[in-house]
């Protein structure tokens, strides 16, 4: 309560227990209108609706991957191979590829996407702000099959010496030699091709606008007051930016990263494209051959029978659960932060 | 409460004099007026110099005194001399504090230029690519019915992808428009326990792979009950992946109307249906338009819920309800698994297409909105004071013909 309203009430009743003054909203005993009735009825019904629909997708994958889920229990987290007519299946090489391409992903993004939003934010001004905004949000929107036809068609061809450098000097870290089977070097070009680390640079950079926008939102969100005082005290702009915009936007930064992982881990088809699937789990990220989720389902959605459809549920179930905690911890983490508490979004 | 009130009473017994200490300006000159971003001439030339000398570094080192090759190694090697170099310059003249702002600066603006020189490399890229297929009228109206994988590109075209595209994203439209905007009100005009339910679970619903989606209307549609792939699946596919999309954009719309302009609309005792449909929603209009658009064009390119549910076909199928009807970027994807080089170039035209849609969609929902609520563009402006001067004459007009309001029960 305000003082205004104490002051305005200044009836001496020292017998009232102040928690009986409390303001409530007055109660409403009019009765509705039809059209208030109609319209109140109808915004229910499309709440009622929507859930309904999607509650049926949830209920529906839970029910019809139980039946996978029962047949091989726990191990389903733990087996490598996929082959539902024998009853070996399990998403273990297939989550591992998945999360590998977004680690990769999240290593290309995440430096890109900082920096771009302090330029939007800090750097650049007007008219040339404005602009680079907007084509950051139109990227958005560009369809992943076009970074798909780019990864294959001219990304691959490029990114080849790069990956064969990096695997010749940087070979004595597990994830980065490419070996065969007796641990001898690989050094032709074909062994470099369809690799988690391709999928993941195309991924990267497909995510790098939504992170780069939540980002920069949250940044220009620090207090001019802040700003002002930290230039004042002689601070540089690298000196404003460490000590006013980058605590101040930590949780736009910590949560774009985590939405464009929940984005990266779901896409499918530029993955799909670029990858040649395997079912084991390979730690060389630049040696061709990995798997996701989403292509497992794009690739074996047509052939499966009844309890193979099963399992290709019981493997989406676990996508979703996965990208499902990642949102909701992005978005907890957005929500609390300094620079998400005033926001609406 | 009671403390507040003897707070309030309280009375300082410093409060005569003044708690802050503002010193007389006096004779002490003011300092110049630090300029935090502007660039000197000097600066300039710090980074002209640093990359002319980077880029000769670099040339030499590849071309005569060590054995590299490769334009991506040039670039790296050039960018990481440039880097050293630029901050050997600075420092010949500034402190290490101006330093570090000045190198973090230029790497800002390198992430800059990399990200928007990738993006328009991949947009330019697959323009060019596919303008070889887009020359020829034929692409955008012939079918592939009678095309094979062999045929010039003078024969065949996509006219059944782009029609199939618009059937898809049309139903999937006429669904989830009116669900998303229903359930936005829904969220933010009733409201209640049911309502922070419904946020909830379209929150979660905009975490669903869109590719399970498309399985979901597969495993539940497809072969539950139509027992074949459609038009109709696959704009239901498109549906269970805008809608969370379309209500999410809408709520954050619908949340920044000034709450003042409802309590008016109630003050002058309108009901809460009039509330919305004549002041929420037209003061919301841009930014629900803007939200739509930027939701079909998410529908429009996604290729993975299309790829389980439509079909592919090459011939024209004007009938949502039956047989196969392939879309865009599901015929961009069955052209490319051709080696045949026509087959590529009519996949990079496809998505040519595709991705000029899409742009297109998306400078129409900049060019209609984007504002927010209450924030008019100038003709709107003038649209208004236009309006509330022809209330003002009538106003005017009404005094003059009604006497006087004065000994009027009304007037007070």
């Amino acid at each position: 309560m305000t003082n205004s309203t104490i002051l305005a009430n200044p009836v001496q009743t020292p017998e009232v227990a102040p928690a009986t003054i409390a303001v409530r909203p007055r109660r409403i005993l009019s009765r509705e209108s039809f059209g208030d009735l109609t319209f109140r009825r109808a915004a229910f019904g499309a709440g009622i609706i929507t859930v309904a629909i999607m509650l049926a997708v949830g209920l529906f994958l839970s029910l019809r991957a139980a039946n996978a889920l029962g047949t091989v229990g726990w191990a389903f987290l733990a087996i490598q191979e996929w082959s539902p007519e024998t009853n070996t299946f399990g998403v273990a090489a297939i989550l591992f590829g998945t999360v590998t391409i977004a680690l990769i992903a999240l290593v290309v993004s995440v430096p890109l996407s900082i920096g771009t939003a302090l330029l939007l934010a800090e750097v650049v001004q007007g008219r040339l702000r404005a602009l680079l905004v907007s084509l950051v949000d139109l990227m958005a929107a560009v369809p992943s099959i076009v970074f798909g036809l780019w990864g294959v068609y001219y990304l691959q061809g490029a990114i080849i010496p790069a990956a064969k450098w990096i695997s010749i000097w940087f070979g004595w870290l597990p994830f980065f030699a490419v070996t065969d089977a007796e641990g001898r070097p690989f050094t032709e070009a074909s062994a470099f091709t369809s690799s988690a680390f391709i999928a993941g640079i195309v991924v990267g950079l497909m995510v790098v606008p939504t992170q780069t926008s939540i980002m920069r939102e949250a940044f220009a969100r620090a207090p001019i007051g802040e700003r002002e005082g930290a230039f004042a005290l002689g601070a540089t702009r690298w000196g404003m930016i460490t000590s006013v915009v980058l605590p101040f936007g930590k949780g736009g930064m910590i949560g774009g990263t985590m939405l464009g992982l929940g984005r990266a881990l779901g896409e499918t088809i530029a993955v799909y494209m670029i990858i040649s699937p395997i079912f084991t789990i390979n730690w060389q990220v630049l040696k061709t051959g990995t798997n996701s989720v989403s292509a497992l389902i794009a690739l074996r959605y047509g052939e499966a029978s009844e309890f193979g459809l099963s399992a290709l549920m019981a493997a989406g179930l676990v996508l979703f659960a996965l990208t499902l905690v990642i949102n909701f911890t992005a978005s907890t983490i957005v929500a609390k932060s300094r620079s998400g508490a005033e926001s609406d979004d | 409460m009671t403390t507040e009130l003897t707070e309030l009473l309280i009375t300082d017994p410093d409060a005569d004099q003044p708690q802050t200490n503002c010193p007389e300006a006096g004779d002490r000159a003011t300092g110049p007026r630090r300029d935090v971003r502007g660039f000197t001439a000097a600066q300039r030339f710090d980074l002209i110099g640093g990359g002319a000398a980077a880029m000769a570094l670099a040339t030499l080192l590849f071309g005569w005194f060590a054995p590299l090759s490769g334009a991506l190694g040039w670039v790296v090697v050039a960018f990481a001399a440039f880097l050293g170099l630029y901050v050997l310059l600075v420092s010949m003249e500034a402190d290490l504090q101006e330093v570090k702002d000045r190198l973090a600066t230029v790497l800002f603006a390198s992430a800059g230029v990399l990200l928007f020189g990738s993006l328009v490399f991949i947009v330019v890229y697959t323009l060019t690519r596919g303008a070889e297929a887009l020359v020829n009228l034929n692409f955008f109206t012939q079918t592939m019915e009678f095309s094979g994988p062999l045929d010039p590109l003078t024969n065949g075209g996509i006219g059944h992808a782009i029609v199939g595209t618009l059937i898809q994203i049309s139903i999937a439209l006429a669904i989830a428009v009116p669900l998303g905007i229903g359930t936005a009100v829904f969220l933010n005009e009733v409201g209640g326990r049911f309502a922070r339910f419904v946020r909830t679970v379209s929150d979660a619903m905009t975490a669903l792979p869109s590719i399970v989606a498309g399985l979901f209307v597969y495993a539940a549609l497809i072969q539950g009950l139509t027992h074949e792939r459609s038009g109709l699946a696959a704009g239901i596919a498109i549906t269970v992946m805008m809608l969370p999309i379309i209500i999410r954009s809408a709520d954050v719309v619908l949340r920044l109307v000034p709450a003042n302009l409802r309590e008016a609309s109630y003050g002058l005792g309108s009901s809460r249906w009039r509330t919305v449909w004549h002041v929420v929603l037209p003061t919301a209009r841009s930014g629900l338009v803007t939200s739509v658009i930027l939701g079909t064009a998410r529908g429009i390119g996604e290729t993975s819920p299309v790829l389980l549910t439509s079909g592919i076909t090459a011939a024209m199928n004007t009938n949502p309800f039956g047989g196969p009807m392939i879309s865009l970027p599901l015929q961009v994807f069955d052209f490319v698994r051709s080696p045949e080089p026509n087959m590529v170039a009519r996949g990079f035209g496809a998505a040519a297409v595709l991705l000029v849609l899409v742009l297109t969609l998306f400078l129409i929902a900049r060019a209609l909105g984007g504002r927010a609520p209450g924030d008019l563009s100038p003709r709107q402006r003038r649209a208004t004071l236009a309006a509330s001067r022809r209330d003002e004459q009538r106003f005017a007009k009404r005094a003059a013909t009604v006497p006087t309001l004065e000994g009027s029960p009304h007037a007070a």
